[in-house]
């Protein structure tokens, strides 16, 4: 009962990575009907400027300022360089362009910082507090908890109540009215990708501390469970994407603690497909999926 | 007077298939123009052609003595250009509230508030379905909701396409006396693409027809030539 | 269609000797080179006929390698053909789950499944240690080259004999009424609908169809290395694939054959550059193994943006342009 209820919210902490992850590809994926294969390798490169720039302040809050700056930029970058200009001949061009981004990333990141596992150090303790002799929940699945939750609620408030959320908003689902309307749609999209990868950043930086540590491909796993996470909403949900990130991060805990982690890649498998499969269309989609 | 709109010899199309084929057209300020034409003349592609859609193959678009050609969409309705798509296009996922508050993004005048509150006015109903969404607006709402939106970022011409499809002649006609009001107590220049000659006819200044895409003739005032190209 | 068949098999019989008569011309380390990029042709045929004519992405067809590979290294030795038999058959059951599960998928879906596929590689053969031995992975006793021929050449002869048959099968697959239902699936879905074509059936055929492929080349990697481990089919092998179809060309053969030379070939010029360079051993370390990559990424990237047709399209316009 004890490592039950450890699990459950040591899940919640992993699932509000994975939430935040997922909500980073629907942001995308409802500005330009593209699911950021990328995503992964652009927070691993910003958690690598952290992992820098932690190194020579010293302080893992300048560290985490810059990944969230770096994510800003790379997002921004990649949209204005690639995919501003993938997109024009199918679906196909944007999702191919993004696994050539895979690659580039990584292996630049491999030169600059070697293939090994960089261990990083976490801002509080990962041991459990402990409540009347039952291991509750570490100080850092709080701080992680707290972070998604700031994030999500910014997030709603730039969305739902800012004229750059309701530009936003227009371009994603009627970029042509809106351009009639005088919304410069090209600069959103950037905006878009930029606050996007800024927040797959804020991901790596709060899961990668958690596994194996810094290597090139450390997000690789994540993007999947943060893939399935989005899937659970239609990928056009972000309320569904929360939703599915912590019930995914929650299963995973299980399958982890009571199966040992060799067994949570097929796990996640299992969850993709077993969404897919039941819902095509997302639990929480409200358009009918696209079915011939 | 100096035409506020004079194209010349617009030519433009998609992939490469011509749809408008050297267009000639001047629009006087503080003037309703109609641009009628069977489905297929080209009346879409013009209008398209001029708030910047789609890009000519040849010809220019003059607009208050400035050359549009390479001005991007977004900033021709910062010039006072405002183009009101066929089918009202209203975002559908957004509350009317939204829906006209996004077309004064752009401004950074005082006023903005109050020209808001000007098109509450003017389309009562609107007021109060201010935070609805616009996919549980009716027709003609969604027609008033596209036509305020596009007035409140005060334009000084007006593309409308078909704005009286599918609604009730009673609304047609609440429109069109609108437009009449605008243009003689604003200036507001409109050129009205229509399929539905005769209201538009009872309030143009002017009218031209188009065929294949081409302006076939600019003057449809007599019945008989209204005969040879609209056949009725 | 006879006639064609006829055909198919006269080009594939002559570039088959061809190459056969070339691996008399190479050094060892030229044929191995060879048999590699014939190894890495069965995948890469059967993906560009997934991606270029169903227009579906798929990153698990690293792991389909896999199944085929481990397939021969746990029979036992001796009936080589038979190992290869069983491994494509191992890879088409694994293709046929997939793409069952993933038939009503498009797009984006499909990729995230396959790409969650691959993922599952490593967990797996930990997870069955006892069977798979982990990330040591399996050594493979493939049975000796006759004594007439050298082993590479030997090596050569049995990656080409598999690019050869892949190649026929699937160019006659392409000219059958299948081939045109793929090609009408991929142009307009609904469309292929209305004509009467089973739209979900067509493109898990066309999984299954280029998962066999896939275990195929997986074999033949099995055969050529000698060894299988988990590492070889990270996700860096499928995206490799992909790189190969898309910058050969989507949807031709004669793509993937360039696809895959260009696999082999790149790392190579890459290393005889950087071997030239006087670096330092932790660099040249770091280089060795990420340059690579990285020009393979910056490779991709570039021809989606500035090259759609890939070589076989530069080249089919130069020659257009000659005539």
């Amino acid at each position: 009962m004890e490592r039950f209820v450890f699990l459950t919210l040591d899940g919640l902490a992993r699932g509000a990575v994975y939430a935040a992850f997922g909500l980073a590809l629907v942001l995308i994926w409802r500005g330009t009907r593209v699911v950021n294969f990328a995503q992964g390798a652009l927070a691993v490169a910003s958690a690598y400027l952290a992992y820098t720039v932690t190194g020579a302040t010293g302080s893992y809050w300048w560290g985490l300022v810059a990944a969230l700056a770096g994510g800003l930029a790379l997002g921004a970058l990649v949209e204005l360089l690639v995919m501003r200009w993938a997109g024009r001949a199918g679906p196909l061009e944007p999702v191919i362009a993004a696994l050539g981004l895979v690659l580039l990333i990584q292996a630049l990141l491999g030169m600059v910082y070697g293939n090994d596992f960089h261990p990083v150090d976490t801002p509080f303790a990962r041991t459990a507090l402990t409540v009347r002799g039952f291991d509750l929940v570490s100080p850092y699945d709080l701080f992680v908890l707290g972070a998604v939750l700031t994030v999500m609620l910014l997030l709603a408030v730039l969305f739902g109540r800012t004229k750059t959320g309701l530009r936003m908003r227009a371009a994603a689902f009627a970029p042509e009215v809106s351009r009639l309307l005088g919304v410069r749609v090209g600069r959103v999209l950037t905006l878009g990708w930029a606050l996007a990868a800024a927040v797959g950043a804020l991901a790596a930086m709060l899961v990668i501390p958690t596994e194996l540590g810094l290597h090139p491909t450390a997000m690789d796993l994540v993007f999947v469970s943060g893939f399935t996470a989005a899937v659970v909403g239609g990928l056009d949900s972000p309320v569904g994407a929360v939703v599915g990130g912590l019930g995914v991060g929650v299963v995973l805990s299980y399958v982890g603690g009571y199966l040992g982690s060799d067994a949570t890649p097929v796990a996640v498998l299992l969850l993709l497909l077993t969404v897919l499969l039941l819902r095509p269309g997302g639990l929480f989609s409200t358009v009918q999926a696209r079915r011939v | 007077m100096r035409p506020l709109l004079e194209v010349q010899g617009l030519t433009a199309g998609y992939g490469g298939v011509p749809v408008l084929d050297e267009v000639d057209l001047a629009i006087e300020p503080a003037t309703i123009c109609a641009v009628l034409g069977a489905n297929g003349a080209g009346k879409t592609t013009l209008v398209r052609a001029l708030s910047g859609l789609i890009r000519p193959a040849a010809g220019q678009v003059v607009y208050d003595g400035r050359n549009l050609d390479g001005v991007p969409v977004e900033d021709r309705v910062r010039l006072g250009l405002a183009h009101v798509p066929e089918g009202r296009a209203v975002v559908e996922q957004l509350t009317v509230d939204e829906n006209l508050r996004l077309a004064v993004l752009w401004r950074r005048d005082r006023h903005v508030r109050r020209d808001l509150a000007e098109v509450y006015e003017l389309f009562e109903p609107l007021a109060r379905r201010r935070s609805h969404l616009g996919h549980q607006l009716s027709g003609g709402e969604r027609q008033m909701l596209a036509l305020g939106r596009a007035l409140v970022a005060g334009p000084r011409l007006l593309l409308l396409d078909e704005p009286s499809l599918g609604l009730a002649p009673k609304v047609i006609a609440e429109i069109l006396t609108l437009l009449a009001r605008l243009r003689d107590t604003t200036g507001l220049t409109v050129l009205l693409v229509e399929q539905n000659v005769r209201s538009a006819l009872s309030v143009a200044d002017r009218s031209v027809v188009m065929a294949l895409g081409r302006v076939t003739t600019a003057d449809v005032s007599d019945a008989t030539l209204r005969h040879a190209y609209l056949g009725f | 269609m006879a006639r064609v068949g006829l055909r198919h098999l006269t080009v594939t019989i002559a570039g088959a000797s061809a190459l056969v008569g070339l691996t008399y011309l190479l050094d060892p380390f030229r044929n191995y080179q060879l048999a590699t990029a014939a190894a890495y042709l069965c995948a890469t045929a059967g993906l560009t006929l997934l991606i270029g004519l169903n227009g579906q992405v798929s990153l698990g067809h690293g792991a389909l390698m896999a199944t085929g590979a481990y397939t021969v290294a746990l029979l036992p030795s001796g009936m080589l053909l038979l190992s290869v038999a069983a491994a494509v058959l191992v890879a088409t059951l694994a293709g046929a789950v997939v793409g069952v599960a993933a038939a009503r998928l498009r797009g984006p879906y499909l990729a995230g499944v396959t790409l969650a596929v691959t993922m599952v590689v490593p967990a797996v053969t930990t997870m069955a240690d006892a069977v798979f031995h982990g990330d040591q992975g399996l050594s493979v006793a493939a049975p000796p080259a006759p004594l007439w021929v050298a082993p590479e050449r030997w090596q050569a002869w049995q990656a080409i004999a598999a690019a050869a048959v892949t190649l026929f099968v699937l160019a006659n697959l392409l000219r059958s009424r299948f081939g045109r239902e793929w090609r009408a699936v991929r142009d307009d879905e609904v469309a292929a609908q209305l004509a009467g074509i089973p739209v979900a059936r067509t493109q898990v055929l066309a999984f299954v169809v280029s998962a066999a492929c896939a275990g195929l080349g997986g074999a033949m990697f099995a055969v050529l290395a000698q060894s299988v481990s988990p590492s070889t089919f990270s996700l860096t092998l499928s995206l490799y694939l992909l790189l190969a179809v898309v910058v050969g060309g989507l949807g031709s053969l004669a793509g993937a054959a360039w696809g895959a030379l260009l696999l082999v070939l790149l790392p190579d010029a890459i290393h005889s550059v950087t071997d030239g360079l006087p670096l330092g051993p932790d660099l040249a370390q770091r280089l060795t193994g990420n340059l690579p990559l990285a020009v393979f990424g910056l490779t991709l990237v570039l021809v989606v943006l500035a090259v759609p047709g890939g070589l076989q399209g530069l080249l089919v316009r130069a020659v257009r342009r000659l005539r």
